[in-house]
């Protein structure tokens, strides 16, 4: 990007914060947010958790669904490998999120939008430093192409 | 207190609430026993719960051992006593009378939320400077969670997973308690649960059983001067460092040295510290693996930079997954130098840390190092002989629990069982394993009183909510300070009242409050809600409680919807309350919006057969067998050969004097005679179908097939000595196996003194084709080697070994070994021993000796080969009729090598004995009694209660693409044969049908399904897509300015 790009798109999105999807499983990775709590782990408020069981429940549909909802990123989390409360479910997230970071590579979406983390429950600081991250990589980028009209 | 007509008690004392205590405590609570479980300090979790990962998985401890935590906290028949000790016991197996003495928390425990506000105030034991600016006196409080690495205050709670999650003043540094001044944390209680007048409470407790899982101690190194005794900053102990490389410990992770918090660049570890030496005959039986995995974990945080030599005696990788596990450290990099190190130096400029050993080929080296981690061993807990002189029971001459080779948890006293490293040093699944044994001892010897004492709860019949509009009520949690202090609660509050379908919003100081509970099935009553909503905390800890509260006011517990505003808001963006309570908002919407889907679920009870299925019939599966079976069970036996007896047939003898046969004939004679027993021999199993509570089986004997149906299946099928190839095995008469060996020397009446025995350990075995460590056969060697020399002094045993993995108590046998003058001489895998065949066919033994460093000729009479236990090749077969999984080396598989040593993932399927891997007697008798008392658990239940949140399949959605069946972890879905009517045609096709007693509601299948056919009840994607879409229907901003509020919509 130019310099005066990155100074558009600084204006456009000055003071705009973006809106996150993060999908965690029960066991792990929202504990690893409960942690980052109990840690009070400072992290920026862009972030809203969807709680499911076990991250194989995590349906590609439903990432897209957030994106058509204007979702400005997606995050898809769970147990590390091997940790699974289901003794396999995140080995198949694993296989679909390969699939899903293709179709949302030809769809346009740049690929910080979308991204996919094993947390343990006791890693509240990873936690802390996923969502900063994600949300800095954001606002450089701005608000999602995807993202539909009249939705800030 | 009830009891039955010969008086016994329906209820038992666990002692120790680690992971030894919560297992045996769990087990005995779900097979209808009443528990006291006593813990000494104020929490419940013992060293587990400090641990970062555990071995052989690197699984993160704290996450496999919380749901276990919240399970015991949650059960109703299990009473956690904390900061308690037992005082004395009267009475006799089946009535004892305990005594108990509860220490003052000095916090209410009913009233305390453990919500933390009275550690923020607590001025005690900061470094900080007090509240008045002049110095603080107190001296830090060590916090002995991060083992001193950082400080806590006087009222602490010890690890934020604690439980019970309530705070605990210590009187040793209250200043209040000390002085009357303070009183900090008595302001700062919102919900008045500080109580400086607690005092001490003594009281009795009846029980029929109790089970002893004290636990152990560290070696302490302040007794170790030649390592510094403590006082080197850099040299830590293995639990210290565990801390250290902990995310929840006191450097949030990150390795770093304690003197200067800088990154080290290479780490010594010592092994064998306090163990294995003059004063401690015996071997700790965990660090070689605990140091493997800090190192591994080190390196993982640090990457290649990071040098790390581990100095070791013998690497003891003997456990399921261990030689593998030490294989890979030794691949990433991780060295293991063969070297007892005498003494530790320090420089004082550096804080580094000097070594001096010999190495391997006895060259003297000197080495600096950033840091130095003693591998520390294991001890008899302090309390040892105090424990055994109140309960009556006999230690050994190290202070541990005596137990036998065939009564592996039994403590001398009749109705007193103990377990875990109370009984000898040994690990995580070993000590689980050996809490469910003492469990199962519990059970039979009180399996007529079982039920007696416990609650079942008494819910009123639940509202019917069909055909209504929803009517959400919304309660929201200022938590003290924690919510309220951040977020402005009664914004969210008005809010909350204008969402669609909210008829009533309110807030409360602490919503878990026993009277907020109260005030929920009210105003349930009052505005007829049908759909609650609580924004407070995390559900992973509270949902319970509410699901529970609104059960009680007769709504179907899964008409409750939570929103974490403490954890996920107003703690992580303490400093931005605009934003927190904009979040804060937008998540009451989201769980509101999720809340008006919600629809009534119920849990089914599926009706349980009480027969128990035991496959195989060595000793691991007639103990599983007898334990059942004294619990009251009938018990299929089914064993291939015409005889009972599996492969300790061939067993003679044991290290002690223990008697195998007689012990193997006694079994023998009380299974067959055991009138609950079924015994099949000579029968193979055909066919297996079914599910947990109704498993249905054929088996074939001779021609002869009988079907029969059971609620548990148990398999103990055992494996078999390896035939090696190598070393002219088969070829040369002189040339055996351990077994054949055994057998020799103990029948052979004609057999002449040898002059000359040499054996050869891990005879293809340890390889690329086998990479286990077969675990006995050390033992075993160092067993035929004594008997040799009790035999026939004068001949001459060499034991050829690449490490020395007598582990636990075994190491004294092996010291006496090396006194009677067996010798024990080292090889190197590259280079391995070779056999020479004069042709006269004498044999002469040719090795490399390392520490000689030069080549050995012995010749040798006969010439015995370790090999290793390999698994049955039927296995295969067993396994696929039964659906359970083989490990890579074709071993069973069982759920979780940490926690479930001993189930499958699926549930009601068991597995004990070296069917499960290679084991000795005593731990496959262990082992079998765990079996027992987790198939005991299902048994003694008429109904399972499956899940309400389960997995449902659409059938005029369904296209029976089976994919469902293969996504699933538990054979929940199975496709079923349908006739199908559609416009007057009628054909039969495959439809998925989803068993609600194997489904545990993960949604997997839901994910999977091509079809959109299967609804993952309470998490559908109806509700998550409603979910999503509540997030940018939220507030638009909030601004505070002046203390006035104003939210744009
Ligand atoms: S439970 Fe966390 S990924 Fe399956």
């Amino acid at each position: 990007m130019s310099a005066e790009a990155v100074a558009a798109t600084a204006a456009k999105t000055n003071g705009w914060e973006p809106k996150i999807v993060a999908f965690c499983c029960n066991w792990c990775s929202y504990g690893g947010a409960d942690s980052a709590g109990m840690g009070r782990f400072q992290q920026p408020a862009s972030a809203r958790i969807i709680r499911v069981m076990c991250s194989g429940r995590i349906d590609p549909l439903h990432v897209f669904n957030a994106f058509l909802e204007g979702a400005d990123a997606v995050l898809v989390t769970g147990c590390h490998i091997g940790d699974c409360h289901y003794v396999n479910g995140n080995d198949k997230t694993k296989i679909k999120y390969k699939y899903l970071e293709n179709v949302v590579h030809e769809l346009g979406i740049e690929k910080e939008r979308l991204q996919l983390n094993w947390i343990s429950a006791s890693e509240g600081e990873k936690f802390a430093n996923f969502i900063r991250d994600v949300t800095e990589q954001i606002k450089k980028l701005g608000p999602s192409p995807l993202k539909p009209e009249g939705v800030a | 207190m009830e009891s039955n007509k010969n008086n016994k008690i329906g209820a038992a004392v666990v002692l120790g609430g680690g992971i030894a205590g919560m297992q045996a405590s769990l087990d005995l609570a779900s097979s209808g026993i009443k528990v006291y479980l006593v813990e000494t300090k104020p929490s419940i979790g013992g060293v587990m719960a400090q641990l970062d990962k555990t071995f052989p998985t690197n699984d993160c401890a704290m996450c496999t051992m919380a749901p276990r935590l919240v399970e015991i906290s949650r059960h109703k028949n299990i009473d956690l006593i904390s900061l308690a000790e037992v005082e004395s016991v009267k009475g006799e197996a089946g009535n004892f009378t305990v005594t108990v003495k509860k220490r003052p928390r000095y916090v209410n425990e009913d009233k305390c939320t453990g919500c933390g506000s009275c550690l923020a105030v607590c001025p005690v034991g900061k470094a900080k400077a007090a509240a008045d600016g002049k110095e603080n006196k107190i001296k830090p409080i060590p916090d002995e969670y991060n083992e001193g690495l950082s400080t806590r205050p006087a009222v602490s709670i010890p690890f934020p997973q604690a439980i019970p999650n309530k705070a605990f003043i210590d009187s040793r540094y209250c200043l209040y308690l000390n002085s009357g001044k303070c009183g900090n944390c008595k302001k700062a209680c919102k919900a008045d649960a500080i109580d400086f007048e607690q005092k001490e409470k003594i009281f009795e407790l009846n029980a029929g059983a109790i089970i002893a899982t004290p636990g152990y101690e560290l070696f302490d190194i302040g007794s170790k001067p030649e390592y510094g005794q403590g006082k080197f900053e850099n040299v830590v102990t293995a639990i210290k460092f565990e801390r250290i490389l902990s995310a929840s410990g006191p450097y949030q992770g990150k390795v770093l040295r304690p003197s200067d918090k800088k990154v080290p660049k290479n780490i010594g570890f010592i092994q064998c510290v306090g163990s294995r030496d003059h004063e401690r005959d015996y071997c700790s039986a965990v660090c070689c693996m605990y140091a493997t995995k800090e190192a591994l974990i080190a390196k993982e945080h640090l990457g290649d930079q990071l040098e790390i030599d581990i100095l070791y005696m013998d690497i003891r990788a003997y456990g399921k997954g261990f030689e593998e596990y030490y294989q890979r450290a030794q691949k990433l990099g991780v060295n293991y130098i063969r070297s007892r190190v005498p003494s530790i130096e320090e420089d004082p400029k550096t804080k580094n840390l000097i070594i001096n050993y010999l190495s391997d080929n006895d060259k003297k080296v000197s080495k600096e190092y950033d840091m130095i981690v003693l591998s520390t061993g294991l001890l008899a807990p302090k309390s040892a002989k105090q424990i055994s002189g109140t309960l009556g029971i006999s230690l050994n001459e190290y202070n541990f629990c005596n137990t036998g080779s065939f009564s592996p948890v039994n403590s001398s006293r009749d109705g007193i069982f103990v377990a875990g490293p109370f009984t000898e040093p040994k690990d995580v699944p070993e000590t689980v394993t050996q809490a469910s044994g003492a469990a199962a001892k519990a059970l039979s010897l009180l399996s007529d009183v079982r039920g007696t004492l416990v609650k079942e709860k008494e819910y009123p019949p639940e509202k019917d909510i069909t055909g209504q509009d929803a009517r959400i009520g919304v309660f929201i949690c200022h938590c003290g300070k924690n919510i309220g202090g951040v977020a402005n609660v009664p914004e969210i509050v008005k809010y909350a009242s204008t969402l669609p379908s909210v008829v009533h919003a309110e807030d409360n100081l602490y919503m878990c409050s026993s009277d907020a509970i109260d005030k929920i099935k009210q105003k349930i009553e009052e505005h007829h809600l049908n759909r609650v909503v609580v924004a407070s905390c995390t559900p992973r800890t509270h949902e319970p409680l509410f699901k529970n509260t609104i059960r009680e006011a007769g709504l179907n517990e899964y008409l409750f919807e939570m929103a974490n505003i403490r954890e996920h808001c107003t703690w992580a963006h303490m400093h931005e309350p605009e934003a927190a309570t904009k979040k804060a908002m937008g998540l009451v919407q989201m769980a509101v919006a999720k809340s008006r889907l919600l629809e009534p679920l119920y849990r089914q009870f599926v009706p349980i057969n009480q027969d128990c299925l035991v496959i195989g019939g060595g000793i691991a599966g007639m103990v599983a067998a007898m334990e059942v079976a004294n619990q009251g069970f009938l018990v299929h036996l089914v064993e291939k050969e015409e005889k009972l007896g599996g492969g300790a047939r061939k067993l003679h003898y044991l290290l002690g004097n223990d008697k195998p046969q007689e012990y193997l004939n006694d079994l023998i004679k009380s299974v067959s005679s055991h009138e609950k027993i079924m015994v099949h021999t000579g029968a193979n199993i055909e066919s297996f179908s079914g599910s947990i509570g109704k498993f249905k089986t054929i088996i074939n004997s001779a021609g002869t097939k009988q079907e029969f149906e059971h609620g548990a299946t148990i398999v103990a099928t055992g494996a078999i000595e390896h035939k090696p190839s190598e070393y002219m095995y088969g070829k040369n008469k002189k040339v055996m196996t351990q077994l054949e060996f055994e057998e020799k020397l103990s029948t052979d009446a004609q057999l002449k003194p040898p002059e000359c025995v040499v054996m050869i350990q891990c005879v293809e075995s340890r390889n690329d084709e086998r990479p286990y460590c077969s675990r006995i056969c050390c033992g075993t060697a160092v067993k035929n080697a004594l008997k040799i020399k009790e035999k026939f002094p004068d001949t001459g045993v060499y034991v050829l070994y690449r490490d020395m993995r007598t582990f636990g108590f075994m190491e004294s046998y092996y010291t006496k070994a090396r006194q009677k003058g067996i010798v024990f001489a080292i090889y190197n895998n590259e280079k391995k021993p070779e056999l020479i065949e004069s042709n006269n066919g004498n044999l002469t033994v040719k090795y490399f000796d390392s520490t000689l460093q030069e080549n050995i000729e012995i010749d040798s009479d006969y010439v015995v080969l370790s090999t290793p236990v390999t698994p049955r090749p039927e296995n295969k077969e067993l396994a696929s009729m039964l659906k359970v999984p083989l490990d890579q080396n074709k071993f069973f598989l069982e759920a979780h090598i940490k926690l479930k040593p001993v189930d499958f993932a699926t549930d009601g399927i068991f597995l004990c004995g070296i069917a499960h891997y290679p084991k000795s007697i005593k731990d496959s008798i262990a082992q079998a009694g765990a079996v027992a008392a987790r198939a005991g658990a299902i048994l003694s239940k008429k109904f399972i209660e499956t899940e309400g949140a389960i997995s449902v399949v659409n059938e005029a959605k369904c296209i029976g693409c089976g994919t469902c069946v293969t996504v699933c972890p538990y054979n929940a879905p199975a496709l079923e044969e349908v006739t199908v009517t559609v416009e007057e045609v009628t054909y039969k096709t495959k439809k998925s049908k989803i068993n609600p007693a194997a489904c545990k509601g993960c949604g997997s299948c839901a994910a999977a399904c091509p079809a959109g056919a299967i609804t993952a009840s309470h998490f559908s994607s109806k509700e998550i897509r409603e979910v999503i879409d509540a997030f940018d229907r939220g507030v638009r901003s909030v601004s505070i300015e002046k203390g006035v509020v104003e939210v744009t919509v």
